[in-house]
């Protein structure tokens, strides 16, 4: 199911004093299975553009296609595109309003009409995808678990829609470390399990570095680079003119060449390691 | 400045169970001092922030700012006005409609002549660097910006600590840098005591001293370096150390001759220089 966005234009307030830009010209092609990263400073665009994704929001300009379908063409039932794409909101713990985990998780499918042993099922299998048990917490009340159990409930919810395409705006934000860690490693096998495209929203270069195939930069409403982590923080000093940063091993790494320190490329702190040794040891044995 | 001695704190669950959240706390902070707090969530950071300025009393043990004990009534002004807060949600802590108004909220309160209040906010703004939207509303600034504003409505108050409970954990890279260097003038400049709670190590990595808080106990007090030196402790507690601080660990345990505490990338490079 590629997502294939052809020159999108967002205009807010569109003819008014208030008119605002927000995405401009946008073109990109994700494929099937893809895990992306999407970055940019607060007001370049990213929310914006996520909306648009499931239809929430109309281009003013320019097409959307999901699995070459026009998402915003006539005959498209936008109830089917949501299905397809499923959007979690930053925050998500503060969309849950049901009496019970169970229940809360239900209400996705219980809208689409299913049988209550394919509801159970889904509710069962995305509670467990989220790295939950479902015995335990199913009768639980939403508002009595830690903000972590929360937030993997909300996204349960999502994903108890049966999404191909997943999309996740900071689903780490206000988590501490360790509860960080959980949700990213989760929705890495999610990703790997379930082989669902998913487009993850965030400001921790640290984490998209880990993760991602590949990385979506915007900037002011358009695109500024699309490509590999790799490639893409070896711009420290673009990212860091449009506000973003880049993972404290790619700076050591940019400062020590800066010193004419041989090292190759490395996202990760382990091939950091690895490359630094090579360096040192190589110098030894010569 | 400040000094919590035994102090604990229990709350209730729905099912009527109590639970400590903070369990014989001893903490001593020094007038100037630029303390951090760290500790994952449900660790009693936030309870333990309540209790600097008499939001919570203790159950147990006594808080003491600037020699005020908290549970006395008639310190409560003194106490809010000596140690000032900030909150994690910049919307959550601005009530006017335009931003020097919100800012003059406070000096307000605090029934001031309206020319000195005229003056605590432009001092306020100009020191937040947010002067020039002074006239601004506040909804159309960046979260960083909203969140200096907040600090600049604190500072109106003139208090002499400010206590900073994960103010940049919803702000985007830059926001968070405007924040973060805010703070670090506010203290190094007007030599303000700040106590900053944060899940980002690179902001702690700016303090004098660190406390890191588990199940309402307090289990390492030290330097940045002292404590991020032990990677291994601190990873077990379910904190991240800097990418570099990890990186030098491994190298280590690899045999390369390197000191241990090495936190930031500048220094990095100049012991890998020297090695080269």
């Amino acid at each position: 199911m590629p997502i294939k966005v052809e020159n999108l234009v967002h205009i807010y307030s569109k003819d008014t004093v208030f008119q605002h830009v927000a995405l401009d010209d946008v073109s990109f092609t994700i494929e099937d299975g893809e895990f992306i990263g999407l970055i940019g400073h607060t007001g370049s665009g990213k929310s914006t553009l996520i909306q648009h994704l499931n239809g929430l929001l109309k281009p003013t300009s320019g097409k959307i296609y999901i699995d070459d379908v026009d998402i915003n063409s006539k005959d498209v039932e936008l109830k089917f595109i949501r299905q397809k794409v499923g959007l979690v909101f930053q925050y998500p713990e503060h969309q849950l309003f049901e009496e019970t985990v169970y229940k809360d998780v239900a209400f996705g499918p219980t809208n689409l009409k299913l049988s209550d042993g394919e509801i159970k099922d889904r509710v069962k299998n995305s509670l467990e995808l989220v790295g939950l048990n479902y015995e335990e917490i199913k009768d639980k009340s939403p508002f009595d678990l830690s903000g972590g159990q929360k937030r993997r409930v909300a996204i349960a919810g999502v994903l108890a829609m049966r999404p191909k395409i997943l999309i996740l705006d900071e689903p780490t934000a206000g988590l501490d470390p360790r509860g960080r860690d959980e949700i990213l490693n989760e929705i890495k096998s999610l990703h790997k399990k379930e082989k669902i495209t998913i487009i993850l929203v965030s400001h921790r270069m640290e984490d998209i570095a880990r993760l991602v195939d590949r990385i979506l930069v915007l900037n002011k409403g358009k695109i500024q680079f699309f490509d590999t982590p790799s490639r893409i923080f070896k711009e420290a000093e673009t990212l860091e003119s449009i506000g973003l940063g880049i993972p404290q091993v790619s700076d050591l790494i940019r400062q020590l060449r800066k010193r004419g320190f041989p090292i190759e490329d490395c996202i990760s702190v382990e091939e950091a390691k690895n490359a630094i040794i090579n360096v040192l040891r190589g110098k030894k044995n010569a | 400045m400040i000094k919590a001695k035994n102090v604990s704190y229990k709350y209730s669950n729905q099912e009527g169970k109590d639970y400590f959240a903070l369990k014989n706390i001893n903490i001593e902070i020094k007038e100037g001092e630029f303390v951090a707090i760290l500790g994952h969530n449900g660790s009693g950071k936030s309870t333990f922030a309540k209790h600097l300025n008499a939001l919570l009393l203790p159950l147990e043990g006594t808080v003491y700012i600037d020699g005020m004990d908290t549970r006395e009534e008639k310190y409560l002004w003194n106490i809010r006005q000596t140690a000032g807060m900030v909150f994690q949600n910049p919307d959550n802590q601005i009530v006017a409609t335009i931003v020097e108004e919100d800012v003059a909220f406070g000096p307000e309160n605090l029934g001031l002549e309206p020319n000195i209040i005229r003056k605590r906010v432009d001092e306020a703004l100009l020191t937040v660097d947010m002067f020039e939207y002074r006239k601004h509303s506040p909804h159309l600034l960046s979260g960083g910006q909203k969140q200096r504003v907040a600090i600049a409505g604190i500072l109106a108050m003139k208090p002499r600590c400010i206590i900073l409970d994960e103010p940049t954990a919803m702000l985007d890279p830059s926001g968070r840098k405007e924040v973060i260097e805010t703070i670090i003038k506010l203290n190094k400049e007007e030599n303000i005591t700040i106590v900053l709670i944060t899940h980002f190590m690179d902001e702690a990595v700016n303090a004098d001293r660190i406390y890191i808080m588990e199940e309402g106990h307090v289990v390492m007090e030290g330097t940045p370096k002292e404590i991020f030196s032990k990677v291994d402790e601190i990873k077990k507690l379910g904190l991240d150390v800097p990418q570099v601080t990890e990186l030098a660990h491994m190298l280590i345990d690899e045999g390369i001759d390197l000191p241990k505490d090495v936190l930031t990338v500048d220094e990095m490079v100049v012991e890998l220089c020297r090695l080269k």
